[in-house]
């Protein structure tokens, strides 16, 4: 059984296509990571499943119905995004804006119930930014703020947990710092699907990767099955040696010269 | 905490109450308030507070009842209302466009409802009811052009404000020929019109405010937290479960609405849509749009420039003399302190 899939997708913006005939099924509690060259449509693909980008033809569909269909506050209740880039409105604190991941719990009269207040406590206490709760979000370092987005998806409570690029403009600290932690969402039971750059921080974190190339899935499976010198020529057109990585045990891709 | 939140012991209720907003609210209430008791007691018949509320009730002599329920009660309630429509409307204009300068004065919907004020003017003559209705049928089209023309997967700030301002640059122009075609008695009645006043109004010209206020204040209050969460980008709003095609275009509908109606009814005062928004988010330090303080302030701003050009300067200076010229003031500290958030 498998909530969230893709099934015949064709995605395009305006006249260009960047995927036909795209079939994904994101297994249960996995953390799936996309990977694949620039332009290979992997963040098309994620923007498609968050229900952002509206397949020109094929559908998504979680838990089995069309996810277009449903009403928008009520797949936010079950699945979450951390966009690419999202703007942090003007002098906007660390606790309103994560405060905001709420939204899809909330109604008019309902604004800030204790659930609220609890779920955004948890968020903020799991990416270590209570400490920051009352700062102001512009002021804030970059892996700072990155966590801070990561909080405000959390405190969405959605299962599955989309990150389009989590470590994007963060020095590798950083980089390492969101993994982990959504290592350890992962490890909690979340179903985890992120687009990443790094193919070996892919190999290190994926419990499913997918490898995309020209807007097509080559391969899809358990890293250490799928990720061989034969795959990284294919989908990247570099010649490399994979090795086992002395400290996870996963594929390490390195370079030839 | 510096937010109160309001619960029912069950949950079922649970309200967010932030308490500078609302300390800045109320002390707007109590100025602009202030403001309306010197506009209707001062002035060249001074009247004690209580002849006022004398009359108010109906127990007044007929020279106080005509001063204050024919001259000064509709003069201050017309500068009120078109000042909180104003305000809100900035305030959201502002929002949708994240940009300071996304303000119905500057991106030509107060400019197109002064086209339509013009050519009722000069093809009928001046008088209130079909003036207004020109003022509205100008704003909204030209409203829809810049939407139409501005939007492209979805509506962006800068693009609305660039195509704005370029179809407010072209309304100019037809509001320069119209005037250099006209009489010399319309072409004055429309020079007037274009300053924006509140000499000589009425009750006529308080109702329809009044009414579009009533309407569209609390379905806008409504849409404010939608409104706040696209703030942070369609994508962020949408994964929020923001229905933001649908959100965006109710609250656009909103706040052209109101800025039709208020032009209608006072002209195009220049600058308090623009200011209200920025002068209460600076009081309020929130982060949300904030539309309830931006709404008083933009009452209190008008209502204040108004009693300030009649009592200081000179009894027939329409009011859109001096919030012009204190916009502009104001327009220059905005680009010097740089907080521009485009």
């Amino acid at each position: 059984m498998t909530r969230l899939v893709g099934t015949g997708l064709e995605l395009a913006y305006d006249r260009r296509v960047v995927a036909e005939q795209l079939d994904l099924a994101i297994p249960d509690r996995s953390f799936t990571v996309i990977v694949g060259p620039n332009a290979c449509g992997k963040t098309t693909l994620l923007r498609a499943l968050a229900r952002l980008l509206k397949p020109r033809s094929g559908g998504v569909y979680l838990d089995g119905s069309l996810i277009t269909s449903r009403p928008s506050k009520e797949v936010a209740r079950e699945l979450g995004l951390l966009p690419q880039s999202s703007i942090a409105p003007d002098g906007i604190t660390v606790a309103d804006l994560v405060a905001r991941g709420r939204f899809p719990h909330q109604r008019l009269l309902r604004q800030w119930s204790r659930d609220d207040e609890r779920a955004v406590a948890e968020a903020l206490a799991a990416t270590r930014v209570a400490d920051l709760a009352d700062r102001i979000v512009d002021e804030l370092s970059g892996g700072q703020r990155q966590r801070v987005w990561l909080a405000m998806a959390l405190a969405q409570q959605t299962p599955i947990l989309l990150l389009d690029e989590p470590t994007t403009f963060l020095d590798i600290a950083h980089q390492v710092e969101v993994l982990d932690l959504c290592a350890q969402l992962h490890a909690d039971g979340r179903t985890l699907v992120a687009v990443l750059h790094d193919l070996n921080q892919a190999c290190r974190y994926a419990t499913h990767l997918v490898a995309m190339r020209d807007g097509a899935i080559v391969a899809q499976g358990p890293p250490a099955e799928i990720v061989g010198e034969e795959l990284v020529e294919r989908v990247f057109g570099l010649p490399c040696r994979v090795v086992e990585d002395p400290e996870a045990g996963t594929p390490l891709v390195v370079p030839r010269r | 905490m510096t937010t109160l939140a309001l619960r029912t012991p069950s949950d079922r209720i649970s309200l967010r109450v932030p308490r500078r907003a609302t300390a800045v609210c109320a002390g707007l209430l109590v100025v602009t308030f202030a403001v309306a008791v010197v506009g209707l007691t001062t002035g060249d018949y001074p009247l004690p507070l209580g002849d006022v509320l004398a009359t108010l009730v109906g127990r007044g002599d007929p020279a106080s009842t005509f001063i204050v329920e024919t001259l000064r009660a509709p003069r201050v309630l017309t500068g009120v209302f078109v000042g909180a429509a104003f305000g809100v409307a900035g305030a959201i204009f502002q929002s949708v466009s994240r940009n300071p300068l996304g303000s119905p004065d500057i991106v030509g919907f107060t400019t197109g409802s002064a086209t339509g004020a013009l050519i009722v003017i000069l093809a009928l003559g001046e008088a209130a009811g079909p003036v207004g209705l020109g003022a509205v049928c100008g704003g909204v089209v030209s409203a829809l052009a810049v939407y139409l023309l501005s939007v492209r997967n979805g509506v962006q700030g800068a693009r609305l404000v660039l195509v704005g301002i370029g179809i407010a640059a072209m309304l100019e122009s037809v509001n320069a020929y119209l005037i250099t075609r006209a009489t010399r008695e319309d072409a004055f009645a429309a020079a007037h019109w274009l300053v924006g006043s509140l000499n000589g109004r009425g009750w006529e010209h308080v109702w329809p405010v009044a009414a579009v206020l009533v309407l569209a204040v609390p379905l806008a209050l409504a849409l404010a937290r939608p409104l706040a969460l696209l703030e942070m980008g369609d994508d962020a709003a949408r994964a929020l479960g923001v229905r933001v095609e649908r959100s965006r275009a109710a609250v656009i509908f909103l706040a052209v609405a109101l800025t039709a109606v208020a032009t209608a009814s006072a002209g195009p005062v220049a600058f308090v849509a623009l200011a209200a928004p920025q002068l209460a988010r600076r009081l309020t330090r929130s982060a949300t749009p904030g539309l309830l303080p931006a709404g008083l302030m933009g009452a209190l701003l008008l209502a204040a420039s108004d009693l300030a050009a009649q009592r200081l300067l000179d009894a027939d200076l329409p009011v859109g003399v001096l919030t012009g010229a204190l916009g502009g003031i104001y327009l220059g500290w905005l680009l010097f302190t740089g907080r521009s958030r485009a």
